[in-house]
């Protein structure tokens, strides 16, 4: 077992799901309640990662970051290494391929609260924050779990774009999907059947959260 | 003056040119076919639906002017505002939603005031349920002591009885009534149900097309409309082309001529001998010849003719009457359904009315 392997996935889960989602949350509220000009662009744009192969995502960050580019040298500026090989590169690259994943769910969380809801808070003199704090969040939370769920059992597992942009360097860049494969390239299949077994653990809990509030969504609390 | 001013327009999405103003104490009734505006008017006035050029002021506070660019946010304006829906917060119980609404005060006194509200409204023991374990009626009630618990400058309510059945409006009417009663603040109501705007409004503002056609006291407006689109939008049956004939200085009426009758009516200065108008009569001003015996009301407007339709309707029975000397005039009136019994009221059978002097209005004519 590769616990540290292990652990950097963790971490690298925990900050993808620490960065990206205030940005879903103020995205996925907009999406859901206004309407402005390019919207149905934005939201392709968004879902982008869905469809694209993850070793085409780290191949186009590798070119846009690489040494030289402006936003390579603005990334090297702003955190000391490349992207190439680094666990901020890393982290980068999880963040655009989850985008999807974080927006969607709490789009459809914050579209779901009827926006006569957010009228009569208002009218109780609630500011916009108030509103957003005491009437949209706690009705689209099951949205907001699911969410952070997700993104967290998508970065566990992802393998391409880690692969692209991190390597395989242990502590670093060598995440757990990456280690159960370097598992089974030297033949050590016990290694790689407790690592995969680990993850599949771990993405069932994230999926019986996911599920689990869904159903809660569907059927409404009961008393 | 303490009240309410609102002065409306806009071309589009809605068109709208209304202006209407409304006294503190005073229940106001928005009514009009749907899309006509209503509920935009009364969204302007909450800040909730943006109104191209609306000026709405209230006891000498200004919360919309274009013109010295003034728009405050809605939940600047103190308002109340009662949803068709209610639009409680489902997450909160009912004493929580009434909480809500007082944000401005400490913890323990917005409970005790959001109590006092919720016991106001008779739903006392009823404070930790959320509103999926309310009924419609009890969920209407924690809408309005939501809504009246910030002490706002004035109370809007869009339709909130529609969601309820007959048995529990009537109470809701009684209790809003009553609440209304403790009130010194304008009430501005939006409804399509012109028995609920004339049972609880003090005046009442037809609207079409987001335009003011007439307001007024709800017994005048509904008895004698302003034209022959109002009479048609507050579901008067009777209303019929004529000529004015003249008017009797002496007896402080006027004559109507009608298909070769010349009915007294209620004085209309307004128009002179000749004029061609529309006039028309409430149905329950229609009032029956008994068969077995006559009265000294025959005398009034009497007019003879055959029942053309009979409808039952519970108590009452509706009578269509095709007069001998207009048959395609159809004159409805209204009888408890024993007394079309007794006198025979069937298709077919002859009848004799007396069209109520007083009630006759005349109006100008249809397009004029």
């Amino acid at each position: 077992m590769d616990l540290a392997a292990l652990l950097l996935s963790t971490k690298l889960g925990g900050a993808t799901v620490a960065l990206l989602l205030p940005l879903a949350l103020a995205a996925g509220r907009a999406l859901a309640v206004r309407d402005f000009r390019g919207k149905g662009a934005v939201e392709a744009l968004l879902a982008l990662p869905l469809l694209l192969p993850p070793t085409v995502i780290g191949f186009y960050l590798l070119v846009a970051f690489g040494r030289g580019t402006a936003a390579g040298d603005a990334f090297e500026a702003l955190v000391g290494t490349t992207l190439a090989f680094s666990f901020a590169g890393l982290l980068l690259a999880s963040v655009l391929v989850n985008v999807p994943f974080a927006v969607q769910p709490i789009q459809r969380a914050f579209e779901a609260v009827p926006a006569e809801l957010r009228e009569a808070a208002a009218c109780c003199g609630m500011g916009r924050w108030t509103t957003f704090l005491r009437v949209e969040l706690p009705l689209a939370w099951p949205g907001i779990v699911s969410a952070v769920a997700l993104v967290f059992a998508h970065t566990l597992g992802e393998f391409g774009v880690v692969l692209m942009v991190g390597g395989a360097i242990p502590g670093e860049t060598r995440t757990a999907s990456i280690a159960i494969y370097d598992r089974v390239q030297a033949f050590d299949d016990r290694g790689a059947a407790i690592m995969s077994a680990t993850l599949l653990a771990l993405s069932l809990a994230a999926l019986a959260v996911v599920h689990g509030l869904a159903a809660r969504r569907r059927g409404g609390r009961r008393r | 003056m303490e009240g309410l001013v609102v002065a409306c327009r806009q071309d589009a999405p809605i068109p709208l040119d209304a202006r209407f103003a409304c006294g503190p104490r005073e229940t106001l009734a928005l009514v009009g076919p749907s899309g006509a505006g209503k509920t935009t008017l009364l969204r302007a006035i909450a800040g909730l639906a943006r109104v191209a050029d609306c000026t709405v002021a209230i006891g000498g506070e200004t919360w919309s002017d274009p013109a010295r660019g003034i728009d405050l946010p809605a939940h600047r304006r103190a308002v109340g505002f009662v949803f068709q829906s209610y639009a409680l917060f489902p997450h909160m119980t009912a004493l929580g939603n009434v909480v809500a609404a007082l944000g401005g005060l400490p913890a323990r006194e917005a409970e005790a005031r959001a109590r006092e509200w919720l016991r106001r409204v008779n739903l006392e023991g009823l404070e930790d349920r959320h509103p999926r374990a309310l009924s419609g009626g009890q969920q209407q009630r924690v809408a309005m002591a939501r809504a009246l618990a910030r002490r706002p400058r004035v109370l809007l309510l869009d339709e909130p009885f529609a969601a309820v059945d007959k048995v529990t409006r009537r109470k809701l009417y009684a209790e809003l009534a009553e609440l209304r009663g403790a009130l010194e603040i304008p009430c501005v109501l939006v409804t399509h149900d012109l028995d609920e705007a004339a049972m609880l409004a003090d005046r009442m503002a037809i609207l079409r097309r987001g335009a003011t056609l007439q307001d007024g006291p709800p017994d005048e407006v509904l008895r004698r409309p302003a034209s022959v689109e109002v009479a048609r939008l507050v579901d008067m049956r009777n209303v019929f082309a004529g000529r004015l004939a003249g008017h009797d200085a002496a007896r402080g009426t006027s004559l109507v001529e009608w298909a070769g009758l010349r009915l007294e009516a209620r004085a209309c200065p307004r128009f002179a001998a000749g004029d061609r108008i529309a006039w028309c009569i409430p149905t329950s001003e229609i009032v029956l010849h008994r068969a077995d015996r006559a009265s000294r009301g025959e005398r009034e407007n009497p007019v003879e003719g055959g029942v053309a339709t009979a409808m039952r309707m519970g108590d009452a029975t509706v009578v269509a009457l095709a007069p001998d000397a207009a048959p395609g005039d159809l004159l409805h009136f209204s009888v408890p359904t024993h007394v079309a019994q007794r006198n025979g009221l069937v298709p077919g059978a002859r009848a004799r009315v007396s069209l109520l002097a007083d009630a006759i209005h005349a109006m100008p004519p249809a397009g004029g």
